[in-house]
């Protein structure tokens, strides 16, 4: 079925990595783009500044899925500095591009992310 | 898996009658119709000629009424404009309905700045043109309103009748987009009382590229396409024969199947309605419950995004529309092209919302085991989505402290 998105974009909103939440998390992120009505929510255990498990819940089109599920992948046993250099063209890339207007999509997945973080940096103190 | 289509407010195929008429006409006849002292020009002419006369009778018209043009997007250009060129010495200002199809509403900068003012007439929750609102609208200097006569988003019928006689007594020129109701419905001009209409082809079954408008005689109307004397004057071009002919084939078989068409898509399209509100819950229809397309089912679920529902609908063999602004323009430059439909927001369903609208077009083709699949389909999907929502849980959440 040819169609604006990549096969991988297609792969991650059918099958979603990582989908669901962590009812112990250490850092929750969430962020919405209201041009599109997307919402976005992360969830991080961390442990030794190194995210064990991350889940995420998201309410949006293909893309903001895809942007989610693709985030979680990359940045599953990463270092918080780690994860924290991830672009959303990284994002982007590793779901073989988006088309022009959905590229929003995968800066939500990075805003997330950092919200997240920032979230257990504050509850850490 | 056989494709399930339920999209046919975006187009219909081509009955294959109607390409067995067309087909003749691009080698063996493929004369021009103005070559008519030529024997190769005499049969196309006269081709064209008999569909014009089926076009006119499906919608109650005269055959000297209709305009042939390239598609419905044209057919709206030639009233707007040509009808406001018209008549502008009696006024520079015009009304659209709130729910006009893009080719009406983006007309709206360029006649501006040709002097004109543009104002919009309201529509209510259903999508029905507010009467009040057009009667505060109207000015002594009004030369034209744009109402459409059946949205093919939401579904809903307009009363064209009652403002084209409100119209009429303040002899202010009437034009109304039909591509969504004629062949689908029984249309009647002169009953109606409009001044002209829009007739879409590929809606009904004939082929893409070719429409007409219907101009009650005695209209005055300034050519936009200029050029030959082709149709009168009005539009210059050679005609499209073989989409001309297969336009007038597909608008005879409209005629002659109507009643057994729109029997059939009611039952089918009330079928899907009530299985669709018993088995989803935060469902929402758009449109009017009752004057409504034929076949038409429009709605929005709570909790649950329009671009993928379509998606999982799509993966699941299922094809339909959604008003959601995701997929509205998305191969755009950027996410500026990103916008609720107008449609929806016209109707009162908040843009954040307007994501998760859907259009079940029906067909003469489809059957009742399609609406019987497309039911048991969409229950899972919409509980997959909304298991990955955030606002769902939350929602729950809050549910459950309440109870």
């Amino acid at each position: 079925m040819p169609g604006p998105y990549s096969d991988k974009v297609m792969d991650h909103f059918m099958n979603p990595r990582n989908m669901g939440e962590i009812e112990d998390a250490d850092g929750v992120g969430e962020v919405g783009n209201p041009s599109c009505g997307d919402v976005m929510k992360l969830y991080l255990k961390i442990q030794d500044d190194k995210i064990v498990d991350v889940k995420f819940k998201t309410f949006g089109c293909g893309a903001a899925i895809a942007s989610s599920s693709m985030t979680t992948e990359l940045i599953k046993g990463k270092t918080i500095d780690e994860a924290l250099k991830l672009s959303n063209q990284a994002v982007a890339e590793a779901l073989g591009g988006l088309p022009p207007a959905k590229e929003h999509c995968s800066v939500l997945a990075e805003d997330a992310l950092k919200a997240a973080i920032e979230d257990y940096r504050k509850k850490k103190g | 898996m056989k494709r399930i289509y339920f999209d046919h407010s975006s187009t219909t195929p081509v009955d294959n009658r109607v390409l067995d008429a067309m087909l003749p006409y691009f080698v063996e006849h493929f004369g021009n119709p103005s070559s008519i002292l030529i024997e190769e020009g005499g049969r196309p002419h006269k081709a064209v000629e008999e569909a014009r006369e089926k076009i006119a009778r499906l919608i109650g018209a005269q055959m000297n009424e209709i305009i042939f043009t390239s598609s419905a997007t044209e057919s709206n250009n030639m009233a707007i404009k040509g009808l406001a060129l018209a008549n502008k010495d009696k006024g520079k200002h015009i009304l659209f309905s709130d729910i006009e199809h893009f080719s009406i509403m983006n007309q709206a900068d360029f006649m501006r700045n040709l002097g004109f003012e543009i104002d919009f007439i309201q529509v209510d929750n259903y999508g029905v043109v507010d009467m009040d609102d057009l009667a505060k609208k109207v000015r002594d200097d009004t030369v034209l309103v744009s109402v459409m006569h059946a949205n093919l988003e939401i579904g809903t019928i307009e009363p064209i009748k009652e403002i084209a006689s409100f119209l009429k007594e303040r002899e202010i020129v009437f034009h109304s987009d039909g591509t969504g109701s004629c062949g689908r419905i029984p249309v009647d001009v002169k009953d109606l009382g409009v001044d002209s209409m829009t007739i879409s082809s590929h809606q009904f079954y004939g082929p893409k590229g070719v429409a007409a408008l219907y101009l009650k005689n005695g209209m005055r109307l300034s050519s936009i396409m200029h050029g030959g004397f082709q149709e009168m004057g009005y539009r210059a071009g050679t005609e499209n024969v073989p989409g001309i002919v297969g336009f007038g084939e597909a608008a005879r078989f409209a005629m002659e199947e109507l009643d057994e068409r729109v029997h059939r898509l009611v039952t089918l399209g009330k079928k899907l309605w009530n299985g669709m509100e018993s088995t989803i819950d935060f469902l929402h229809f758009t449109g009017h419950p009752k004057k409504r397309l034929p076949g038409h089912v429009s709605f929005w679920i709570e909790f649950v995004e329009g671009e993928s529902l379509l998606l999982w609908l799509n993966l699941n063999s299922i094809a339909c529309a959604s008003g959601s602004a995701c997929a509205s323009n998305m191969m755009a430059a950027d996410e500026t092209g990103l916008k609720a439909s107008h449609v929806l927001t016209a109707v009162g369903v908040p843009p954040e919302i307007c994501h998760g609208s859907i259009t079940f077009s029906l067909g003469k083709d489809n059957t009742p085991e399609e609406v019987e699949h497309v039911l048991y389909v969409m229950p899972g999907i919409v509980k997959r989505l909304r298991d990955m929502s955030p606002l769902y849980a939350s929602f729950r959440q809050q549910e459950g402290k309440r109870k």
